[in-house]
């Protein structure tokens, strides 16, 4: 456990060193290319700063991914290329949108195996309640309440 | 029974916080694993008119340590790599990433050089090709040019002794 503030402060100095804010060079003159190229990288995570896409990132590395992104579709690649290109050198990590295979079945099944376990549970505990009350058992503390209810209705109102 | 079962419930929700906090979310695990190291012809740090590209590193098995002076935690690991580079187990070689050649060279000068040869990738393109993100990344790469370990981050004299000298040993033997 002593490991965790070291790593913490690595991590720290390793994001001090290079999330810093620096503005990313676009291609103003070419509107297409350029809305092309945030669309690819915004679904693309920049590994330095892990919670923004590339597109947001001003990290030096996502500097340069943009620069690559924007030069190979100069170069007429299609957006899936690139992102294989991308997946190649860093893994599904990069993608927002990661693919279903089987080491990432855990995170596309497992809500749904939670939600399944959940109603699972819960109807188990319906039916289970059901069965209790048409069997006419009742908890203790009902079971006072009613027959001290019952008592006192049968002192004040004859039947 | 029933009374433990939320206790039972948050146990279990306590064990599963602290192994994902014990975990490293840099510590993605690199695709490049078993692939070949990507080719680099680059110029050398120390005599920059010369080149050394992968190819020449072919037959044998050699770490690649990217490492840059602007890069902090560089500084961690730098005394480890020099204790090893002198027990001779394995060559080291340095990917100088994104730096400046004087600045480089006046921190080898400084904190020691435990490298066989730096080479230089000023513009980070080879980096790309490794999937650098995290300086200082290691990688082991065996005869064949396949990459057969990365460490992303600084490393360690347990890493060093746990992971790297058994693979080594393993790769060599």
């Amino acid at each position: 456990m002593r490991t965790i503030p070291t790593a913490l402060g690595v991590l720290f100095f390793m994001l001090a060193g290079q999330c810093v804010a620096r503005e990313a060079p676009s291609s103003v003159n070419d509107p297409v290319l350029e809305n092309r190229v945030i669309r690819l990288t915004s679904e693309l995570r920049c590994l330095v700063c892990q919670n923004q896409s590339l597109a947001d990132s001003h990290a030096d590395l996502a500097i340069d991914l943009k620069d690559e992104v924007r030069s190979q579709m100069r170069a007429g690649k299609t957006d899936a290329e690139i992102r294989d290109y991308m997946v190649a050198r860093y893994g599904d990590f990069v993608l927002y949108d990661p693919p279903f295979k089987r080491s990432t079945l855990l995170l596309w099944a497992g809500p749904f195996a939670l939600l399944l376990l959940g109603l699972l549970g819960l109807a188990a505990y319906v039916r289970n309640r059901r069965r209790r009350l048409q069997q006419g058992e009742l908890p203790a503390i009902d079971q006072a309440r009613a027959e001290a209810l019952l008592r006192g209705q049968s002192g004040s109102e004859p039947r | 029974m029933k009374r433990f079962l939320p206790l039972g419930i948050f146990l279990v929700l306590v064990v599963f916080l602290a192994v994902g906090l014990g975990l490293n979310p840099r510590e993605v695990p690199s695709p490049l694993i078993g692939k070949p190291a990507p080719a680099f012809q680059l110029p050398q740090l120390q005599e920059p008119g010369r080149t050394l590209g992968s190819e020449e590193l072919k037959g044998k098995v050699w770490m690649l340590n990217v490492w840059a002076s602007w890069c902090v935690a560089c500084l961690e690991e730098h005394p480890i790599l020099v204790e090893f580079s002198r027990r001779n187990e394995l060559p080291v070689y340095g990917l100088n990433y994104k730096d400046k050649r004087d600045d480089a060279l006046r921190w080898l000068a400084k904190h020691g050089n435990p490298y066989t040869i730096s080479v230089r990738d000023e513009d980070g393109r080879v980096g790309i090709n490794y999937g650098v993100y995290g300086v200082p990344e290691t990688y082991v790469i065996d005869r064949n040019g396949l990459i057969r370990y990365k460490r992303i981050g600084p490393v360690t004299v347990q890493i060093l002794q746990e992971k790297i000298l058994p693979l080594v040993r393993q790769l060599q033997g």
